[in-house]
């Protein structure tokens, strides 16, 4: 990347398979534009996503990590978001806690017609991390 | 008022007088207790069924050789015990049990708790040397003031739950005249119960607020430091590695740790083992990798897993080879977990432990 060139983040999204993967299928089809940061990864209930893949990717350099499901009542499997809205209040509190940033995690509720809440969460969290910048553990050696 | 029972003789006497009581009466068949090994003041957790050895027993006794809440889950894992067991452990203690019970790791059934208002502990590796015994008495004598003695761990120095929830009983330590009387607190009907016969004066009482107060006054001063000191090395990623650049990973907090009760942690599973592949990758993007890697992920890892229940008794501080100051973070980043749940572990085995319970509405911020 060459210095003038634009910093473009890598954020991992885990989208759940029942809402927010359909959502971000329906932003494509009805071919609205998303930024390309994004790197897509279909679960099957937002409330599969454990916390360790998220600290995982956030160690591993990721920009950003977006989980993305259901709106609370419309889980598939009723509850899972459920568990995992009081999971990221837990996350987010051990990283704040830790000094990290916690603005480099976000959780959105969209559903599977929500196409335009997809391109709109996608890009608004994408422009953030452009703000933030790199994340620093990226080339870190000591982790 | 609580009902309490006042026996005129030093709190030493007094408690060892009533476990001796409970035994010999047969209100219970066992007691586990600290128990002397040596006169340098090596002491270990032990059940003592024979009224004689209670001889040896040192109940609150500054050391905490492991957390009593670990050693009573294995004691009830498989099963209650059969018979009565009281059980004399600190409050940090009682409280860790009590969030193993709700994960399924122990029974409280069949168990008395005798606890204490909590002066606090010395780190182990003064008990190695002798310098705990040789302090003992000067110990005694801030508990009895009120005071934070001096050398505890800093997890007892900025600890303000020293008052036990669930204890059928609680013997005051804490400002108390204890060279001359020994008073215990009964706690629940099970207490009052065991205790009936024993020789002593029954009456109604209640801990004395003031003292406790003014004690958790100097404890939460303490604290503040504590964290006000962490909070300073503790900034971004680089003061993470700076601080856990050390670790030796030996893993040692985590299996004292009473809350980490996985009999194969995840974080030494073949799943977090590096395989080639996860070495290319990464020292390509990386230009260098430390070996073993993974020291940051690991405690990063343990706090998802543990913040929400953490009961900052500081075993983890006392094992760490390297000085890692384990202890004060987990208790930093669990007390602001735990806030945001307002919960408090171990203080009700009924209530359930938040991240395995929800709310319909609640939280709506965490969303954008
Ligand atoms: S952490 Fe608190 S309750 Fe536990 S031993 Fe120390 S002072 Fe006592
Ligand atoms: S006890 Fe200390 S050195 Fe050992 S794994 Fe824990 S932090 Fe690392
Ligand atoms: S299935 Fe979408 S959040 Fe559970």
């Amino acid at each position: 990347m060459s210095k003038d060139e634009e910093f473009m983040p890598k954020i991992l999204a885990f989208l759940c398979n029942w809402c927010s993967y359909a959502g971000a299928d329906l932003a494509g089809t009805s071919r609205l534009k998303y930024p390309p940061s994004i790197l897509p990864i279909r679960v099957m209930c937002s409330s599969r996503v454990d916390p360790l893949f998220i600290i995982k990717a956030y160690l591993g350099g990721a920009d950003g990590v977006l989980v993305a499901g259901c709106h609370p009542g419309d889980c598939h499997y009723e509850k899972g978001n459920y568990y995992t809205r009081r999971r990221f209040v837990m996350l987010k509190e051990v990283v704040k806690g830790l000094g990290l940033e916690p603005e480099r995690i976000r959780l959105s509720w969209i559903s599977a017609s929500e196409g335009n809440k997809y391109v709109e969460v996608t890009t608004e969290f994408t422009e953030k991390i452009k703000k933030l910048g790199k994340n620093s553990a990226k080339n870190k050696i000591f982790l | 008022m609580t009902k309490a029972l006042k026996i005129n003789k030093s709190t030493e006497q007094g408690i060892l007088e009533l476990l001796k009581f409970l035994l010999k009466k047969g209100k219970v068949k066992g007691i586990f207790t600290l128990k002397k090994i040596n006169k340098d003041g090596s002491v270990a957790y032990s059940l003592i069924t024979k009224p004689d050895e209670l001889k040896y027993a040192v109940p609150f006794y500054p050391l905490m050789p492991v957390n009593a809440g670990k050693l009573l889950s294995r004691f009830s894992l498989k099963g209650s015990s059969s018979e009565p067991v009281a059980a004399v452990v600190r409050p940090c203690e009682l409280r860790a049990f009590i969030e193993l019970v709700k994960r399924e790791q122990g029974s409280l059934e069949n168990i008395f708790f005798i606890s204490s208002t909590c002066g606090g502990v010395h780190p182990i590796d003064k008990s190695v040397d002798g310098t705990v015994e040789k302090n003992l008495s000067e110990y005694w004598d801030a508990v009895k003031k009120g005071e934070i003695p001096a050398e505890l761990r800093p997890a007892c120095r900025s600890c303000e739950e020293f008052i036990p929830y669930t204890a059928d009983m609680t013997v005051d330590l804490i400002g108390n005249n204890i060279d001359k009387q020994c008073m215990i607190f009964l706690n629940t009907k099970n207490g009052e119960e065991i205790a009936k016969g024993m020789d002593g004066e029954f009456l109604e009482k209640e801990i004395n607020k003031e003292k406790i107060d003014k004690l958790r006054g100097k404890r939460e001063a303490e604290k503040k430091k504590l964290f006000d000191e962490l909070e300073v090395k503790m900034n971004g990623m680089d003061g993470l590695i700076e601080i856990f650049g050390k670790c030796i990973s030996c893993h040692g907090c985590m299996r004292v740790c009473p809350i980490c009760y996985c009999k194969l942690c995840e974080f030494e599973s073949s799943d977090s083992e590096y395989k080639p592949s996860n070495y290319e990758s990464d020292l390509k993007k990386r230009g260098g990798l430390r070996v073993p890697p993974g020291t940051i992920y690991f405690q990063l890892g343990r706090l998802s897993h543990i913040s929400i229940s953490c009961v900052a008794c500081g075993a983890c501080d006392d094992v760490c080879p390297v000085d890692i100051p384990v202890a004060m973070i987990f208790k930093k980043v669990g007390e602001s977990v735990q806030k945001m749940f307002d919960y408090i572990p171990g203080k009700d085995v009924e209530e359930d432990i938040p991240l395995v319970t929800f709310e319909k509405e609640e939280f709506a911020e965490v969303e954008e």
